[in-house]
């Protein structure tokens, strides 16, 4: 360390020794901007909270959210037009002193979390019918007299919108980042007000903390795993950047233990939070536990961001590497494929079933993820965008159906319900289609799609088995459609409530997504093409 | 190598020291046990019996704590910025100002939500 200080400074002014080697640092505020936005509307949203009338909180925090997550995604597209980072052809830009990447795929990752972010945000802000689902007071033991006074007086926590908005901001910094600190600040980021807002949920708030507190833990632990990755990445390559872990990576033949532990507990790290098998156990439980808005924001935002994440770190850290992972991300994506269909058979309730497929859709990015191409990373962009859309549409409407203690979850009240509200179980069993990959749905064209860069890569028993493992799901998706439109009726069963406008929208846009993608893949997937062709900034 | 040793030297004082020191208190210390000293310690709350129901228990303690952790971070950013001052100008004038505004953002809600009100 000393040996780089200057002499001058070394002789002259013992006491400003570090002053004179530090040179200022330089940020790129503007290719920064959408990221700032989320967070300065995070915090903005706290001032509100602190100083702003409780009625007039609501819709303060809406226009707010709302208009921080507009306002980023107009700037996304701005960057990602410029011609000053992406001249002649460029991969595109390394801002803020090396720490975050600026390029093609990660704006179309930060695109995608922010308009399926503004979807989830019109679930969340829906508090038609009286009933906002989320609790009214956190504190209070569940059962107490204190719950039932917060309830009487009508109190909400409107702190639903800045933590949402400040996990939203860690997941456009997570795929975005160039070094692995970075990288591990943004994974807190965008779990800790996550953890907090699974335990949040207005009806069954046991099952809510449970899930909550099971999200915790075992986050905290790949969180601990993902670090102890860093400390032997660095150990190895005495850096953080991921570029310097590559070209460490290719020279360096000595040290492999330390590079490939770091590379194992890393993968840890981003295996658990796309909840590959075998790290899926949390998965089904927090799903079902958390308040339904955010299953939504999980299944979606977070999972692609996560798989923003795990592309930039095995394509440019690792990729170098691809024949030393491969073969193991080959195993996890094909125990993740089946292990997640398999199990979603048995599922009696719906969120339950929506985690499994979650799983298993996890299963089959993983099997583009693992061609390591251009095409590869272009299909998975693809998928993620198209498997966002039909998820968020898909919980928006599951909160649509209710019985007097709240959400029917179980599957059995869902029996008829295509008798009585035809069109809320027309359009959900249009998302279910849609997840099992039928034909003019979007789930059609992305499967598609994954499947043909695996094949591409050589890894055709991967694409047999997620054929298989689609036959699988089909079973189940199909089988929920039997039950809505050819079972009679419960007697006393769920009410479906009409959509208030905004969850309405969510609703309408996610099956627009799903048809419009589904018919005409066309301008998304060149879109997605075009992002990928350079693949990640080094 | 050798530039282990020093960190390997000061891991055996720091044991060293631990081994020492519990080692001399059973050795030398006087014994006069009662019930306060044999409770686990939990930052000054009583930690059994819980309220019928699990309960609530004040979490003061807990925000104190915080704020001082907050408080103290800030410290220890603005330390460094304070000694290079000159030399990062405009731009480190910047940064520091919005990562004050951001901790007193965070002081504001507590200080509204009532947090520094100890009763």
């Amino acid at each position: 360390m000393t040996g780089s200080v200057g002499h001058a400074g070394l002789v002259g002014h013992p006491g400003v020794l570090a002053a004179s080697t530090i040179a200022a640092p330089h940020i790129e505020y503007s290719q920064l901007a959408p990221m700032l936005i989320v967070f300065a509307a995070a915090l903005a949203g706290v001032l509100v909270e602190a100083f702003a009338p409780r009625s007039a909180r609501r819709s303060l925090h809406i226009v707010l959210a709302l208009g921080g997550l507009g306002a980023a995604f107009i700037l996304t597209i701005l960057i990602a037009a410029s011609s000053s980072i992406f001249a002649g052809g460029g991969a595109g830009h390394i801002a803020a002193m090396g720490a975050v990447g600026v390029d093609r795929p990660t704006l179309f990752i930060q695109g995608t979390i922010l308009v399926l972010a503004m979807l989830t945000m019109l679930i969340i802000a829906d508090t038609a019918h009286g009933l906002s689902p989320f609790v009214a007071q956190a504190a209070a033991v569940p059962g107490s007299a204190e719950e039932r006074e917060g309830l009487l007086k009508g109190v909400t926590h409107t702190e639903i919108y800045p933590l949402t908005m400040f996990a939203v901001g860690g997941m456009l910094l997570f795929p975005a980042a160039n070094d692995l600190l970075t990288m591990f600040v943004a994974l807190e980021v965008l779990s800790l007000p996550l953890y907090l807002l699974c335990g949040l949920a207005r009806r069954r708030r046991l099952l809510s903390q449970e899930a909550a507190m099971k999200y915790f833990l075992l986050g905290s632990f790949s969180s601990a795993f993902f670090l102890f990755g860093i400390a032997m990445l660095y150990g190895f390559a005495g850096s953080v950047r991921l570029s310097a872990i590559a070209s460490a990576a290719s020279t360096n033949t000595a040290n492999e233990t330390l590079l490939l532990a770091g590379v194992a507990l890393l993968g840890l790290g981003l295996l658990f939070k796309i909840g590959a098998v075998p790290f899926q156990g949390w998965k089904p439980d927090v799903y079902q536990g958390a308040p339904t808005p955010i299953t939504a924001l999980m299944a979606s935002c977070v999972v692609v961001s996560a798989f923003g994440a795990l592309l930039r770190v095995f394509y440019v850290a690792f990729g170098t590497l691809t024949w030393d992972w491969r073969p193991v991300l080959w195993v996890i994506a094909i125990l993740t494929m089946l292990l997640g269909a398999v199990i979603a058979i048995t599922q009696t309730d719906v969120k339950r079933l929506l985690a499994y497929s979650s799983i298993t859709h996890a299963g089959y990015i993983l099997t583009a993820v693992v061609a390591s191409s251009a095409l590869g990373l272009s299909s998975s962009l693809f998928y993620l965008a198209t498997y966002g859309f039909s998820t968020v549409g898909a919980f928006a409407l599951i909160t649509l159906v209710r019985d007097p203690s709240g959400e029917a979850l179980h599957l059995s009240r869902w029996a008829g319900l295509g008798k009585r509200s035809p069109l809320v179980a027309a359009t959900f069993a249009f998302f279910l289609l849609a997840f099992a990959g039928i034909p003019l749905t979007s789930g059609f064209t992305g499967k598609f799609a994954v499947f043909q860069a695996a094949e591409a890569s050589g890894a055709t028993p991967l694409v047999i088995i997620g054929v298989l493992a689609s036959a699988i799901a089909a079973f189940f998706y199909v089988r929920i459609i039997v039950l809505m439109f050819f079972s009679d009726p419960v007697p006393d069963g769920p009410a479906v409530v009409v959509p208030s406008a905004l969850t309405g929208t969510a609703v309408a846009i996610g099956a627009a997504a799903t048809l419009f993608l589904g018919i005409i893949p066309g301008p998304l997937l060149s879109l997605a093409n075009n992002a990928a062709t350079h693949l990640f900034v080094r | 190598m050798n530039s282990y040793v020093p960190i390997l030297v000061l891991a055996l004082l720091a044991v060293g020291f631990a081994v020492f020191s519990v080692v001399l208190g059973t050795l030398t210390g006087p014994k006069r046990w009662n019930r306060a000293k044999l409770q686990a310690y939990e930052s000054g709350i009583e930690p059994t019996p819980q309220p019928p129901g699990g309960g609530r228990f004040p979490v003061k303690y807990y925000l104190t704590a915080m704020l001082f952790i907050l408080f103290d971070i800030e410290i220890v950013f603005l330390y460094p910025w304070a000694v290079t001052f000159q030399k990062l100008g405009a731009f480190g004038l910047v940064e520091m100002v919005t990562f004050v505004v951001t901790v007193l953002i965070a002081y504001a809600y507590v200080w509204r939500r009532g947090g520094l009100e100890w009763d």
